[in-house]
Parts: structure tokens; sequence; C-alpha cells
């Protein structure tokens, strides 16, 4: 523990840190450009150049560590002046186009420029001008503002695992570029624009739309997979503009995915504005009265056992909740929370978590990987094994290889390599045994097939013969949906799921089936069925809908979702639903109202009241919790054969997804790049 | 002057074949068992005793380099790296020792290399520099043939081996963490420091980079004795140097030197004198581009050594003195040396990329007087903003030839001005 003095104040620092961190420790600002905490050191701005006493020159604090005894100052006039030049440097060849830049007022160089800058311009020769790179549909460059820190290209290279990007030529004529022209191809690339401290990397989809002092801040939680990344949600008046990342240590650090931060425009298209009625095999504008009246004409005497409920990806639990209640007091308890079949099992809470916690990943030495592309179903958990790759964890793979990102030992795409790693008689099973916390995830793919839950089965005895030790739950259940975990607290868990329901349904044993936003289930076995849809979007959910509930988006209302550690976290509103859109669970409670048997809550707060009840876990926010290990899956065999991958496409995973223009963008610009002819061919 | 007896580089000028056969006959491999055989310690002392600083423009001092190297190994291997990749302007003295006399480098690195318990030497030679590469590799593959170098060295029982990486042709890579950047493949851009090489070198293992020079001269100094080669020169500044004489002399050369020769002496002697006499001198930049220069007042009396030529605010360099006589436009000779560190700035930390441009360009506008004589101020200060802001010496080096410019010439540079502002109100 070195004791340095700092401006003439004394302080102890950890050994091992920098002189800069150390500065921040005593409370002291540094200015900086290319030094990123969560990066490597670059020290090529030297805008953090302070006086250290014995030494000739500044030095560089953010690449200078810190030891026993260094005197720092960082208020000195070589200091100053040395700050003032580097300044003067960055903006020389610096256009000075804040009027026209969409980094305006969030600008790293601006701000510095005012705190650390001298006024007036000595600088009387051309400005460079560089070319603008095509960075694909996410990132807009204007290069000439690019000040070479290389942030960008130490974050690809370092976090996200791509080497696309990097610098060519040299001196003045240094150009930060992608190689070959080519888009940054990562599920992670939008970070580059909050990293770039300039104008250089800004966001296309929302460039000159909005000021940053414009747009309100709201902070809120991510839904477009399971993770639940902290965000904040950027609107201005009715619109959501942009999502940026919040700092979450133990979920996303301070990265989201592309779908996260840009999927937001399909929040505008192809909303369900208003309630509508299909009368005479037309879907025609109603009230809300009469939408109501219309569901209440056809419920009238049907049984129970003749309805059901299906619960899409990204409903949050007070929904699920209001949605169980309505439908337990119509006489149903078929509510299906598993709208992809997989075949999870609600017995044991450990069992369909990831019971380590994302940082858990980190305190692994081995990993295996049963069904599952962490890198498109969740590419911040996929970061974070990148992250501990590179540190040491080892990971194996059984299903489909792909490239993601770090070293994976593929075992092969075969289910049965499961029995033989119980058994013991297996490479991966060595690994295992070896390894001190030995961890396993399995995913959704692995799942979904006939024997799922065989599978399940498998991998649970797995967990338990080598993952589940003292203190250390090596079990991990990775999520595709946000709703996911919170449906499996709710029971939302039926005998033959999903496709029981529709079976039944198309063969018109159920007379009535309620959907709260699933879209990604075949609709045409509901043609002859009674369907009510609660959902945001004009997507598969109502195609054969006969009565549609217009609802809010994650943005619009508060709601509690439970990500795939069992964390449970709360979106807040940000802005209001479209139209005559209303808050799930209000629609519910109108609707209970209307027929005859009102749910027992007037205000969100006597839901989540309610909530607590039915879910004692959701009482705790932001925890992940500690459960008991148990038995769960169903003993069977597990037939030779591959996992079927569970995301087709990254960017087209749920409704919000598939209505973004910027996503469509996204699948359209890798297609470019996959259909391109290279040197090579013929 | 220095004596015949006392030169360590016998071959300098080609006169004799490079190969084995010849370099052993110059004295060269004779008895380097034995050198071995006195250990460390003793190489590493000697050096120090020997006083030698690094040639290649630093001048720190050898031995103490040496020293610096782990003396157990934690797992990793050690490396010598040689620079050879000489790109400073008006530098020719590593291309010479290289194909005339590569022997000298190459008993050279086993030397230090089993000094500083180094598994092999890397020679990183200048792209351009093709045939001495081919030299080197032939004068290599002897040494190998005749077992001075590989598996028990010279039967020193010692393994070690020397290999040639030719680079691409950067100014930047001569800076030894570009240089090792560039060893491992990647872009030529000096690292930062700490953690020094000694620490932290190529491939992440401790590494000892020396110039050409230092190295060749080395075993010489261990078989004539550290106080042989500290008693020529004088304090501090000791043994002998190759000089690098170019520019407006009447014969140009290359030529081994006591430290501390008079300049004029120098160049009277060895280079046939200043073309037109000693009095059409105007100027000289005594150690490469990247020093002050001198005017004639200065170099009538200063000695060539460290010392001497700090005190005169300028520096030994590499010993490349460049000689300009009076027919000599010394701005826009300053402004080609700024074109030169404008092109060669490797572009990675702001002052340099940002600044040796700037520093250019006004220079090109003072070269014809198209400027305000406050601009020679806000240049000057512009180069303090550069200089010791930077990742490695190039901007240092960027910024020395203009203050030494605006330091003995500023009354040139005003005439300049003074004339063209005259021309345009006409």
């Amino acid at each position: 523990m070195p004791t340095l003095t700092i401006d003439g104040k004394e302080i102890e620092v950890e050994n091992g840190i920098t002189v800069l961190q150390a500065c921040e420790e005593a409370g002291v600002e540094v200015p900086r450009f290319c030094y990123h905490e969560r990066l490597s050191i670059a020290g090529n701005c030297r805008m953090c150049l302070v006086d250290m006493e014995k030494a000739p020159k500044p030095i560089a604090s953010c690449a200078m560590p810190v030891g026993e005894g260094m005197v720092i100052h960082t208020n000195t006039e070589r200091v100053k002046k040395a700050r003032e030049g580097v300044m003067e440097f960055l903006l020389i060849n610096h256009p000075l186009d804040c009027p026209i830049c969409d980094q305006g007022g969030e600008c790293d160089l601006q701000d510095q420029a005012v705190a650390f800058g001298r006024s007036g311009n000595r600088y009387e020769e051309s400005k460079r001008a560089v070319e603008d790179k095509n960075m694909g549909p996410l990132i807009s460059t204007t290069m000439t503002r690019c000040i070479h820190c290389m942030r960008c290209v130490r974050f690809s290279t370092e976090v996200a695992g791509v080497t696309d990007m990097g610098s060519l030529w040299r001196g003045e004529h240094t150009e930060v570029t992608t190689y070959l022209g080519k888009i940054l191809d990562s599920e992670m690339s939008g970070n580059v624009i909050d990293l770039c401290p300039v104008g250089a990397l800004t966001n296309k989809p929302y460039a000159f739309t909005a000021r940053s002092w414009e747009l309100k801040g709201t902070e809120s939680i991510d839904v477009m997979d399971a993770v639940g990344s902290n965000i904040r949600v950027d609107a201005r008046g009715a619109a959501v503009m942009r999502v940026l990342p919040r700092l979450h240590e133990d979920v996303n650090e301070e990265w989201i995915s592309d779908k996260t931060r840009f999927a937001c425009d399909g929040l505008k298209k192809r909303r369900l504005d208003r309630p509508y009625v299909r009368r005479r095999g037309k879907l025609e504008e109603a009230s809300w009265s009469d939408a109501f009246a219309a569901i209440k004409k056809k419920l009238k005497g049907m049984k129970g056992a003749e309805i059901a409920g299906v619960v899409g990806d990204l409903a949050d639990m007070e929904s699920m909740l209001a949605f169980k209640d309505l439908l337990g007091k119509l006489g149903s308890k078929r509510i299906e929370g598993r709208q992809d079949g997989a075949a999870i099992d609600n017995a044991v809470r450990a069992g369909y978590l990831l019971n380590a916690g994302i940082s858990g990943i980190e305190d692994a030495d081995y990993l295996l990987l049963v069904g599952t592309n962490p890198r498109v179903e969740a590419p911040i958990i996929n970061t974070r094994i990148r992250k501990a790759v590179l540190s040491g964890l080892k990971v194996g793979n059984v299903g489909n290889a792909e490239d993601l990102t770090y070293a994976v030992e593929e075992f092969g795409d075969d289910k049965a390599i499961l029995n033989a790693i119980i058994s013991g008689k297996h490479a991966a099973a060595d690994a295992l045994k070896k390894a001190e916390r030995p961890m396993i995830i399995v995913g959704q793919g692995a799942l979904t097939g006939e024997d799922g839950a065989a599978v399940l089965k498998a991998v649970r005895d797995i967990a338990d013969t080598y993952c589940v030790k003292d203190g250390w739950n090596g079990y991990g259940m990775l999520h595709t949906a946000a709703s996911r975990v919170g449906a499996m607290d709710l029971g939302l868990v039926t005998k033959g799921g999903v496709d029981s329901i529709l079976d039944d349904a198309s063969a018109d044993k159920l007379k009535a089936v309620f959907l709260l936003g699933s879209d990604e289930i075949d609709t045409a076995s509901l043609k002859k069925t009674f369907t009510v849809y609660i959902g945001t979007h004009g997507d598969e959910g109502v195609q054969n809908a006969d009565v549609i509930l217009p609802a809010a988006a994650y943005t619009e209302k508060s709601g509690t979702y439970i990500n795939t550690e069992g964390r449970v976290q709360r979106t807040e509103k940000a802005v209001f639903a479209p139209g005559d859109a209303r808050e799930d669970w209000t629609i519910l409670r109108a609707l209970s109202d209307v027929l005859g048997d009102t749910l027992p809550y007037d205000t969100l707060a006597q839901l989540r009241d309610a909530l607590a009840k039915a879910v004692p876990a959701a009482k705790t926010l932001d925890t992940v919790p500690t459960e008991a290990w148990g038995d769960f899956g169903t003993a069977g065999d597990v037939a030779s054969g591959g996992i079927a991958p569970t995301i087709e496409n990254f960017y087209l995973t749920n409704p919000i997804a598939r209505a973004s223009e910027t996503m469509s963008q996204c699948v359209d610009a890798r297609e470019d790049i996959a259909g391109e002819a290279t040197g090579t061919h013929g | 002057m220095l004596q015949d007896k006392d030169r360590i580089f016998t071959n300098l000028y080609g006169h004799e074949p490079w190969n084995l056969d010849a370099a052993m006959k110059r004295g060269d491999w004779d008895g380097t068992k034995e050198l071995l055989a006195k250990g460390r310690d003793w190489i590493i002392s000697e050096m120090k005793e020997s006083g030698l600083r690094g040639r290649g423009g630093a001048g720190f001092p050898t031995g103490l380099k040496w020293s610096f190297m782990p003396k157990e190994s934690d797992g990793r291997p050690s490396y010598l790296v040689v620079n050879a990749d000489e790109g400073e302007p008006g530098t020719c003295k590593d291309r010479d020792l290289m194909r005339h006399d590569p022997h000298k480098l190459i008993e050279g690195c086993l030397i230090a290399g089993f000094a500083m318990n180094a598994v092999a030497a890397y020679i990183y030679i200048r792209g351009e520099f093709y045939r001495e590469a081919e030299v080197l590799n032939a004068a290599i593959e002897e040494a190998r043939a005749k077992g001075f170098l590989g598996k028990n060295a010279c039967g020193s029982g010692y393994d070690f081996d020397v290999h040639v990486h030719r680079g691409a042709g950067a100014y930047i890579c001569g800076e030894e963490t570009a240089l090792i950047e560039s060893l491992e493949g990647k872009k030529g851009q000096p690292r930062l420091k700490p953690p020094f090489p000694a620490n932290v070198g190529v491939w992440g293992c401790p590494t000892t980079v020396n110039n050409v020079e230092s190295i060749a001269v080395a075993p010489t100094i261990l078989r004539r004795g550290a106080s042989w080669f500290a008693g020529l020169g004088r304090e501090n500044n000791t043994g002998t140097k190759v000089f690098c004489i170019s520019g407006h002399v009447n014969n140009p050369c290359n030529v081994e030197e006591e430290m501390g020769i008079p300049l004029k002496e120098l160049i009277e002697k060895h280079a046939g004198g200043v073309r037109g006499g000693w009095d059409n001198l105007l100027a000289v930049i005594p150690g490469g581009s990247s020093v002050p220069v001198l005017p004639k007042e200065i170099c009538d009396t200063v000695r060539m050594d460290f010392d001497s030529l700090r005190d005169v605010q300028s520096g030994l360099g590499t010993a490349a003195v460049i000689v300009m006589d009076k027919s000599t436009d010394i701005v826009k000779a300053i402004a080609r040396l700024s074109e030169f560190y404008k092109h060669e700035s490797c572009g990675q930390c702001t002052p340099c990329r940002e600044g040796t441009g700037w520093m250019w360009r006004v220079m090109e506008r003072l070269v014809v007087g198209k400027a305000d004589k406050e601009e020679i101020d806000m240049l000057l200060d512009v180069t303090k903003q550069i200089e010791g802001h930077t990742i490695c010496a190039l901007g240092d080096a960027a910024a020395w030839p203009i203050q030494g410019l605006m330091r003995h010439f500023r009354h040139e540079v005003e005439a300049r001005i003074d004339a063209y502002h005259a021309k345009a109100a006409e």
C-alpha cells in the first residue's frame, strides 16, 4: 500500500494502480481522452500529464504505476501549460464544427477545451480533412473530428473481440478505420459511440434528431434479452430518442448490446395504438368498451378448461400476475410462460437461474456451454465470458460451433455427449473434475427438442456431479427472454407446454386463448379459436386475433423483471404509451371489471404487494439470490442428435426489434458482407 | 588524433574482405571463449569501467544498461536486440560497420548476450540495407559453421544464436520500443515506459536494445582492457567513436576518432576541410539531424563529445557531422528536417502527431519570409509544447533543430520576413 502525496495531500492507495487513479481517489481531477478504465492503457493523448517530483519531464499519469513516496503535482504552471499545449494540438486539426456535430453538449473535447484549454487560436495553416468510413448502419463517422485516442480500436479488439478496427498510415495522416472498409461486425459495436470522446463516431439512427440537453433521461432496464442490462432511456416529448448504458458492475458493466441500444426506433413503428375487434373476418378499430364488450360476449358460458393463456418474451411480472389472476377468475389455470417450448422445470428455483451470477463467470475456471450461443443470446454475458477467458477461463462447448470471439474447445454438436460426461468418460468431464470452480451453462436450444426435459435432467446431473460444491453453484441457465424467469417464478408452466395449447386450439378443445404479447408462436393454429391479444406491436400475435388490446412497451411502464441470474430489477416509465394504448395491468384490471369479477388491486403499489405475496423473491431488488440446489428435469433417454440454435437472427428476436428499421438494416448489412465477392471468389 | 594502434574498426573502409578469415586476422574472435570464461560480472564491470556510453544517440552508459537485466530468469528468456535501423539523417556508420566488419558485431552480440544471460540476439536492420543484411547473414552463417554461434558457442558451454530481422523503412523503428513492436510484427509505435525493455521487452521478456557500434566495440574493449578504452577521450566521454562527416566538405567520410577531438580538427584532418576553407563555414549539425545546429563561432572551438556539445546546447547524438557552408539556405535546411520529422512521426501521441506538421508548415513559410515576426516566438512556444510531452524522443528531435535555428540564426529569419514584407509593400 504505497503512500503518495498528491497536491500536498497524503493518500494511501492500493498497489498496482496508476497515478491517475490515485489522483481520482484523492479527489483531484485529471483530464484525459485516451484513458478508459475498462480498456488497456494507451497513453497517447498526453492530456493527463502531471508533474512528479524528481522527474525531469511531466509524466503521463494514466500510464505511471504508483510508487512509494511519489510526490505528484497537478496544479503547477508546467502542468497547466502542458495541458494547454495538448489541448491546442488536439484542436488545430479538429474541425470545430460543434454546431453541426451530434456530440455537441456531451463532448469531452468541448468540455475539456473549456476547462483546460487556452482561449484563442494560433494556428493559421490549413486543417486536415479525413475521409469518412463506412462502419455500417449503426455508427456514423466524421473522421475529421477524430483525435486518435484509439479507444474504439482498443474496445473492439479487447472487449468485443473482433479485429475489424485499427489505424492506418502514420503521423498526421493516421486514420482510424475498419480494415478493408468492412462494417464493424460485432453485436457490441454501438459501445464505440459512447467511448468516442469526440464526434467522430456517433449514433447513426439518432443523427441530427436531438440535442443532449433537450432529452429527459429515465433510468431503466433493458428487455431485449434476459440479461437485464441497466439502461438510460433518453426521450424528448413522447418519443424515445435513444438508449444508453448505465453502469452496473455485476450486470452489464458499462456496455450494452446493439439490440438494446438501437432497437428503440421499433417503439415507434407498427404500434398498436387503439383496440381492434374482428368483425366479419376483418379487424376494425374499436373503443375500449366495445373491445371489452366483445370479449365479454364471447366468453359468456365458456368453461375455464376451455380457456388458456400464453405469455410473451417481454412481459413484466406485474402484467403476468394480473394476467394469471384474470384467467384464474375465468376458471383457467392453463397459462404458459415458455412460448419457445423449452422444457424448463420450475420445481427448483436454482434449476432455471444462472446461479453464480454474471460476474461470477469471472470466478469460474472452467465453463461448459451446452446448446447455447451466448454471442447472440446474450452478448453482454458473452463479453463477460470473453473477459474471463482473457484472464484464464477455459471454455468447452457441446452444441453448434460458432465464433464466440474467444477460444472454445468444441466437443461436437451431439446431445449424447452429455451422457458420456455424466459417466465421466469424456474430455469435458475431466476438465470439469479438474476445475476448482467449474461452471455449466445450458441454453434454451438444448431444451426445446422432444427430449428437452431429459436433456435438462442430464445437465442437472452433470452440474450435480461436478459443478455444485460448498459455496459454489456453477449451474446456470441462460435465458433468452426478459420475462422467462418471472414467468417461472409465477408458475406459468403447463403440461405439454405451448404446443399442447396450440394443438388443443386447432382441435377445438380450447375455445378462447389470451396472448400477453406472445409473438414468437405460430398463431395459425388459433384461427378458429377466439383469441385476445394484449400487446404492443402489429406482429405475429395479431395475425389471428379477434380482439386486440393495445398495451405499453417496456419504456412506457414501470415493470418488474427478473433476469437470468434471478436479479430483480424495474423499468421506469420514460414516455407514455402511444394513442389509446394502456399499461398492461390496467387493461387486465379494467377487463376484469367488465367481466364482473374485479381484480383486487387499484394501484400499481397494491399490485406489487400482491406480487410480493405471490413471488417473495420479487421483493428484493438487485441482488443475486442464493437458491437451494435440488432435483429437476425428467429422467429419460437423451438421444443422439444436434442442438438447434435458439436464435435465428440476433437482430430480429422480438416485436420491437422486428419493427425497428435499424435492426433490419443490420440484417441487410450482414447479408451484404456474406454475399460480397472477394479476390478469392472464382 | 587517434593513433592507428588504438583503432577498433580496422576495416572501416572495406580495404580487406569482411569474411571470417580476414576478420580473425584482424583479431576478431580471438580468445572469445576465455573472455566468456571470466564471467558475466567481470564483463559488465569491465564495460562499466570502460566508460562506454551508448553510441545510438542518447549516450546512456552501456555497462549500466546491461546490468539492469535480471541476473536470474523468472522463467522468461532474455534477449539482446541490436538496433541496426540506422535512419538518423547524416548517419552512416553502422552501415559500414556491418558491411565491412560484421564479425565485430556478431562477436559483440555473443559477449553482450552472454553478459546479460540472453538466449538470442536479434539484429533489427534497416530494410534499405539489403546488401548489408546479406553480408551480416553470411557472416552469421560463417560463425555458426565455425561453432562460434549456436549450441556451445565458442566452446563456452553457452548456447546462443543471432538472427537478422529486416525492417521496412520507418525512422521511428529506430526508437527502441518501436523497434521491439516492429520486431514482434506490429505497427512500429513506441511503447510507454515504464515498463522498460529490461523488464518487459520483446515478446514480454527482458530485453536490452543496443546500437550496432556499442555492441561492436565491446569485444575489443574487453580484450584490450577497460583502462585502455577509458584512457582515450576524457572523463565521462571515453573511447573512440566513428564520426560520419557529410555535407559541404571536400572529402565526406566515416572516420574513427578519439572522443573529444575538436570539431575543426575532425573536419580539417579527415574530411579535407570545409568546401572553400574554414571561413566559408556557416554552421554544423554535430550529431545527426535531431540535434541543434551550431554556428561557426562555436564550431571554431567545440570538442566532439557528449558533455562538450551538451554545454553548447547541442548534442553528440550519433556523431553525424553535417557541415553547411555559406551557400546554404539554413532556414530551408532546417525546414527540410522539419518535413522529415513530420513525415516520420508515428502518429500515436498528440503533440508529435499534430505538432510536427504545424512546425513544418510554419517553417515552410519562414523559408520565404511569409510570416510575422511574432510567429518566431510562437513557433518556439510550439516546440516547447512538444518537447518533453511525447511518448518517445521523436517529438524532442523534431523540436530541437528549430530551437537551434532560432537560437543562432534568428536574425536570418527576421531578415527574410522583412524582405518579404518589403517586397509585398512595393
